[in-house]
């Protein structure tokens, strides 16, 4: 059964870098305690021997010419950017 | 003079054909009928320059004899495809401002058609929902209301704008997405009719992923024949999509023949679910002996694995989306929100906490988690071969019979906030839908009847990969059967 306490779920928003305030972690670990004991369900159906499935489509994908077909885009890609300075993204100082 | 909202996409076409109306008259007015349907909260963009400009070059093709299908047809286009220089968020506020320098491959096909722009329309955030309550910009109302009631209903989702905008006479079509039911399952909640392709059918190019071995594009339309005409426009094999498959687009209004007979329809057993609904039970009996009186045969089959599919599929999509959607990190596109003197992953962390929505975080922790070392086998793997026993269910019926009839959904549209509190309750609209979606095959939901309440209620024709024209020409025999002429009561104009 699965048992996601506080803890567990704060290591899940850490791992998908969203910020849970304190007193949020106590009730959605209820939440996600209830869904995955729902999904738990599938323990039941016997898989033995069988391959998981990635997609519906062939697994072997197109091959094409090793070919430049697109690019030399800089200001179209940096055109959404919350900021952009001199061709690149520019976000807060990471190393001190 | 005619109400040109409530013309049918074919209608129209014969008519401008044969130079009797404009595009231009017709784009006009949907205009207005756009901005008379806004307490739907239909629409979160409205284009209309767009689309006078579009007619007007609609109108110049169609004097060129140069028409197609859908020249000079006003449509919506769902918030998930990118539509170059205008919004496109998916609904969500994470990615605030965002207007792309791109198009995506099927509104492009759209547009090479000659097809008119109206606007963008509302969602559930991501396509993460089946009522449309958690789109960033507000719910979308259902065009219809139960009989002698002011109450408002939920239109279904995740492709609420969608269907919201056709059933309210705000667009003749539109585009949607279907991941594991959003554009099924809301068609069935609006009384229109519902296409999602075979997976692969349309490129995923530009629309905004989810969960992307299951994402598929397809069309809100008010009839049957209509979403015959948009499909083929939409569809096609496209290099930028690494999962497209290579296979030519059928002309897919021929299959409207009518002719149904010697075909062989499957009635999944596992579908009777307990405490469904009588008036769900009555309504598939009935289409089962509406395929008998046009000569088809009907016979039972078995899905086994079928109560399985809900849990895997909030396994396997949650999963794809928690890494699809770890993109949104406040560094390429949309809203940054960094705090005072904080380093590079405070950003992250705060930028996400304040973008995303409840469900969303929800999916991305439950997919991180399944994804997690410890767990990656006990969840994601055993899903994944889970999803493959109920591939293999549709390949064994598929070897018997031509297509599969169901309902589309467990029940007629809800109020709302009765289970937006209730992920599980929420998750379980979709009961129906996802099988198929995990198989990746083509589906339709076309209206059939009423519920007791007065609201409309779809069923579902599943057929095999790449026989959407089985699909249409099924959907085509009910719509016959079913005359299907209820109509919302315009509350909204």
């Amino acid at each position: 059964m699965s048992n996601i306490d506080r803890a567990t779920v704060a290591k899940i928003a850490r791992l998908a870098r969203i910020k849970i305030e304190d007193d949020k972690l106590e009730p959605l670990a209820g939440e996600l305690n209830n869904i995955i004991g729902w999904v738990e369900q599938l323990s039941e159906v016997n898989t033995d021997n069988i391959e998981p499935m990635a997609s519906v489509v062939d697994a072997k994908l197109r091959w094409r010419d090793d070919k430049v077909t697109d690019g030399n885009k800089a200001e179209s890609v940096l055109k959404n950017a919350p900021n952009a300075e001199y061709g690149f993204f520019a976000v807060p100082k990471v190393i001190e | 003079m005619t109400d040109l909202t409530k013309m049918k996409i074919a209608e129209a076409r014969d008519l401008m054909k044969a130079g009797e109306l404009s595009s231009r008259e017709l784009t006009e007015a949907h205009i207005a009928a756009v901005d008379a349907a806004d307490s739907l909260n239909a629409y979160i963009v409205k284009t209309p320059e767009i689309a006078l400009a579009n007619a007007d070059a609609a109108d110049k093709k169609i004097k060129a004899g140069n028409q197609k299908g859908m020249t000079g047809i006003p449509v919506g286009i769902k918030d998930l495809f990118a539509t170059k220089g205008v919004h496109t968020q998916a609904c969500s506020h994470i990615l605030d401002g965002f207007k792309p320098e791109y198009e995506s491959t099927v509104t492009q096909n759209l547009w090479n058609d000659g097809a008119v722009m109206l606007g963008k329309l509302n969602m559930d955030e991501f396509a993460m929902g089946s009522s449309n309550e958690t789109s960033y910009y507000g719910p979308v109302k259902n065009p219809w209301r139960a009989t002698g009631s002011n109450n408002d209903f939920v239109p279904g989702g995740s492709s609420g704008g969608s269907v919201a905008s056709v059933s309210g006479y705000a667009a003749m079509g539109a585009t949607a997405s279907d991941t594991g039911g959003s554009i099924r399952q809301p068609a069935s909640f609006t009384g229109t009719f519902g296409m999602k392709p075979t997976y692969g059918r349309c490129s995923r190019y530009g629309m905004v992923a989810f969960a992307s071995s299951l994402d598929q594009a397809g069309t809100i339309t008010r009839d049957v024949r209509d979403g015959a005409i948009m499909l083929e426009a939409m569809a096609g094999f496209d290099p930028k999509d690494s999962t497209s498959v290579d296979i030519a687009v059928p002309n897919f209004e021929a299959a409207l023949t009518g002719d149904i007979r010697g075909m062989k329809i499957g009635i999944p057993q596992e579908y009777h679910l307990a405490g469904m609904p009588g008036e769900i039970e009555a309504l598939w009996h009935q289409g089962i002996e509406w395929m008998k009186a046009a000569g088809a045969e009907v016979v039972d089959i078995n899905l086994p694995h079928t109560k399985y599919a809900l849990p895997a599929y909030y396994i396997i999509a949650p999963a794809e989306a928690s890494s699809n959607l770890a993109r949104y990190d406040g560094v390429k596109y949309g809203l940054r929100d960094a705090p005072n003197g904080g380093n590079l992953d405070d950003m992250y962390y705060t930028t996400r906490a304040s973008g995303f929505g409840d469900e969303v975080k929800r999916r991305i922790m439950i997919g991180t988690y399944v994804l997690s070392a410890g767990y990656y086998d006990a969840y994601y793997l055993k899903a994944q071969k889970v999803r493959q026993l109920i591939a293999d269910d549709f390949k064994r019926a598929f070897e018997k019979v031509d297509a599969i009839l169901t309902p589309t959904a467990p029940s007629a549209a809800f109020a709302f906030g009765e289970k937006s509190d209730d992920p599980l309750a929420m998750y379980l609209n979709d009961v129906f839908t996802v099988p198929a979606s995990l198989a990746g095959l083509p589906g339709s939901s076309v209206p059939a009847g009423l519920s007791a309440d007065g609201l409309p209620l779809g069923l579902q024709v599943l057929a095999n990969a790449w026989d959407e024209e089985t699909v249409l020409k099924i959907s085509g025999v009910i719509e016959q059967a079913a005359a299907f002429s209820a109509t919302p009561s315009e509350w909204w104009r």
